[in-house]
């Protein structure tokens, strides 16, 4: 039930700020649609945990808000290795292990290493990541895990 | 303030644009296909957020700013995704990057051909 009442109001929010018209007549196509989108999604069986995880809604945007900075020191080092040219670049392919047990953790944290530039997720299996970088000593403080053991703590 | 919040959001847009310039560079001037994905990868992230930054200081309406986050919002999450499924297509088709700078080679060879 909490997971149908939160698709109601994403898919609100989502009407109410792109249409920007309020009058009765689209406000009520709007609640409408709504409604049709929430009966087919319960036929098809989409809305559990998967699709509406509230569980990390507690503690996502603390993480959220470490890896912008992460992305912004990520992006100055690519930024000055574009600069100084091919030489001074070091690619490395690599096997990380992780720690995460459920499948939206792993997708987390290998969404947030292609997020990070200079750091590609290639491949993954059930517990090992195999990530591309652009320089070898990214690749070392991935393999220090303070991404991963931050990903891990949100899964529970 | 007005002419405080102009100034901002210009350094902002410049910013961001001279980082979207640098994946540019970086497309041409990287050796191999894996390499210059990573060059893509500032244009994807610190330099559209940069760009969309400055373009909401720009705006009074509170719509308008909502639509850049939901851009921005959208630009974060599809970004990694196509970038990870080009890199494992390439990658399950044969192309070995170049240059690699580890002694573990062969360990890639063969968990490319175990995995096709």
């Amino acid at each position: 039930m909490k997971h149908t009442i939160s698709l109601f109001i994403t898919l609100a929010a989502f009407w109410l700020l792109n249409s920007g018209h309020y009058s009765v007549l689209i406000l009520s196509l709007g609640l409408a649609s709504i409604a049709l989108i929430i009966y087919i999604a319960n036929k098809m069986d989409v809305v559990d945990q998967e699709s509406q995880p509230l569980y990390l809604s507690r503690k996502i945007f603390g993480y959220y808000f470490w890896l912008i900075i992460e992305i912004i020191k990520a992006n100055t080092t690519v930024v000055k290795h574009i600069w100084l040219g091919k030489k001074t670049i070091s690619p490395t392919l690599k096997k990380i292990k992780v720690t995460q047990q459920t499948d939206m953790g792993k997708v987390i944290y290998a969404n947030s290493i292609t997020l990070t530039p200079g750091t590609v997720a290639i491949d993954i299996n059930e517990d090992e990541i195999l990530v591309h970088a652009l320089i070898a000593e990214d690749l070392d403080s991935l393999e220090f895990g303070e991404m991963d053991r931050r990903v891990t703590s949100l899964e529970n | 303030m007005e002419l405080l919040i102009t100034i901002v959001s210009g350094l902002f847009l410049l910013v961001g644009s001279f980082l979207c310039l640098s994946g540019g560079v970086g497309i041409i001037r990287f050796p191999d296909f894996y390499t210059r994905m990573h060059a893509v990868g500032v244009t994807d992230t610190l330099g559209s957020v940069m760009i969309l930054t400055g373009l909401m200081m720009q705006s009074s309406d509170l719509l308008v700013i909502a639509k850049l986050i939901m851009v921005l919002l959208l630009i974060l999450l599809v970004g990694p995704t196509t970038s990870h499924v080009l890199a494992k297509a390439a990658f399950h088709n044969g192309l070995q990057p170049k240059g690699l700078s580890t002694e573990n080679k062969h360990n890639n060879k063969e968990s490319s051909s175990s995995n096709t």
